[in-house]
């Protein structure tokens, strides 16, 4: 075991994994995180907690992380690299550890061009490879960047993203072995709608031994309606919803679409399930966390084995 | 080169406030060559001052000079006669930022304003069209990366990229911006050296760029 987190634990015994997500809210309401995390409990394995998501200032993940756990929920602590240079993210990190977080999250972060301060000055003193490379050398070494042994050594259960549909497609699959080839264990899809190039991709990555070296969860976000579909379509870089998806939407009465969502995303999870080289699936319900348990439940991964 | 734009008509009215005599001074270094702060260009702005101030009912006079370089001591030496025989309200520079630093250390009673904003140290496209190619970090390791610069030109001086916001070679924050890691990977592939990107690239020493401090190069070999 490398931190033993419950997510960790689902993986090592075999088990079929199952992660959720949760925005911090833009203020200093905790009540807010209780309300959205209390559908998430015993649903998911553990919780992402979004950093400074969209480069939108939001209540510190790490609070949120140690919020979670408090009402007995595992996080994985989201960090990107935009806001933090290498001192505040090592001090982040063993401060993160010493709350009883476990499961780290490794990004590089949306550019603040998007968010609600664009005139912000970013960071990317170090990308999202290189901060894996940092949590391996704490958790391995026992060590800093600068070879400063830490006095008490962190266990992290190291994450990253990757998106399998943006471009170059033939890089893709490279840059997944890079964040493996850093120390990445566990690894969450972009939002999977193009089930095809998804198959695409992870069948290289198979052929290349990639899925017996980190787990791999497939990022599954349900469709709300057609305008959502559409925004994530023509709006979202980075993101492909082919046409068929938005016709299925299109083909029933407009109150029913997000119901149909649903369905379309439980089919996405069951494909996964039989699908080589997927561990688990992270369910990204976007301000839909009420509707997590319906989609876990429809893909017959509740109730959730229990592990020690 | 150093490549800058006039800051708009409206700001530099704004500096110059109800001053009645200054000084325009231009650059023929990298100004001149991006077309921000030439000869042409002084003589561009100082009459649409004087037509400005004019319509505004009060006149102000603007002698013109531009300088081999601001960057320069030794040519910043040719403001001399002016300033001794005409008593300026102020100077303005068209130089890149560190023309109006050298006429205020050269002049210290008088006040100096930029002209420019210095934008970024790059090239032109086309005609017109200028792009930034280098951010001056101070350890050039480009050969990396088939002799192209993320660090100036990836929205997130990614060291690892390309980001999952890469679009059909261009670059989450815009349309019109290309994504570097997207020509840096069609590079490498062209050159049969795709198997150099496939290593991770560890941390890079900022100490040299302004991270740092402000940097100083001092040649031994050079220095009288």
């Amino acid at each position: 075991m490398k931190a033993g987190s419950n997510l960790e634990k689902m993986f090592a015994a075999g088990h079929f994994a199952v992660t959720g997500e949760l925005g911090p809210p833009r203020g200093a309401d905790a009540g807010h995180i209780h309300e959205k995390a209390k559908y998430l409990k015993g649903i998911v394995e553990s919780v992402n907690v979004t950093d400074n998501q969209t480069a939108v200032v939001r209540m510190a993940s790490m609070a949120v992380c140690r919020l979670l756990l408090d009402m007995g929920i595992e996080p994985n602590l989201q960090m990107v690299c935009r806001d933090r240079n290498r001192l505040a993210i090592q001090a982040d990190l063993l401060g993160a550890s010493a709350l009883g977080i476990k499961n780290v999250l490794c990004l590089s972060g949306d550019h603040q061009k998007f968010g609600d301060h664009p005139q912000a000055k970013n960071v990317f003193d170090i990308d999202s490879i290189q901060l894996i490379a940092v949590l391996k050398k704490m958790r391995d070494e026992g060590k800093l960047i600068n070879d400063h042994e830490c006095e008490g050594i962190p266990q992290y259960f190291i994450g990253a993203a990757v998106n399998p549909f943006a471009d170059p497609f033939d890089f893709r699959v490279t840059r997944l072995k890079k964040k493996i080839d850093a120390g990445v264990d566990f690894l969450q899809t972009q939002c999977i709608y193009n089930m095809e190039k998804f198959r695409t991709y992870m069948q290289q990555a198979y052929d290349q031994g990639l899925t017996e070296k980190c787990y791999i969860m497939a990022g599954i976000t349900p469709l709300k309606s057609v305008g959502m579909a559409r925004y994530m379509q023509k709006f979202v870089p980075g993101l492909d919803v082919p046409e068929d998806y938005i016709t299925r939407l299109k083909g029933v009465d407009k109150k029913k679409q997000g119901d149909e969502g649903i369905k379309i995303a439980i089919e996405q999870i069951q494909e996964m399930k039989e699908m080589k080289g997927i561990a688990g699936a992270h369910v990204m319900a976007i301000e839909w966390e009420e509707k997590v348990e319906e989609i876990v439940s429809g893909a017959g991964l509740l109730p959730r084995p229990e592990v020690s | 080169m150093v490549v800058a734009e006039r800051k708009p008509i409206e700001e530099i009215l704004e500096m110059i406030g109800d001053f009645n005599k200054v000084l325009l001074t231009g650059c023929k270094g990298c100004v001149t060559v991006c077309n921000a702060g030439g000869e042409k260009e002084v003589g561009i702005l100082a009459s649409a001052l004087k037509i400005a101030r004019k319509k505004e009912g009060r006149e102000i006079e603007i002698d013109e000079i531009t300088l081999e370089r601001q960057c320069d001591p030794e040519y910043i030496d040719q403001l001399e006669e002016s300033i001794a025989k005409n008593n300026y309200d102020a100077v303005l520079s068209m130089a890149c930022s560190v023309g109006p630093q050298y006429i205020a250390k050269r002049y210290e009673d008088v006040l100096v304003f930029p002209m420019l904003n210095t934008s970024f140290i790059g090239g032109a496209l086309e005609h017109g069209v200028w792009a930034e190619f280098c951010q001056a970090c101070g350890t050039c390791g480009i050969h990396k990366f088939g002799a192209l610069c993320p660090i100036a030109r990836c929205a997130k001086s990614l060291l690892n990229g390309p980001c999952g916001g890469s679009s059909g070679g261009k670059c989450e924050i815009s349309p019109e911006t290309d994504c570097v890691w997207h020509l840096i990977y069609e590079r490498m592939s062209r050159l049969g050296q795709l198997d150099k990107l496939g290593n991770v690239v560890m941390f890079k020493d900022w100490t040299t760029s302004r991270d740092g401090g402000p940097r100083k190069i001092v040649r031994e070999d050079l220095k009288q």
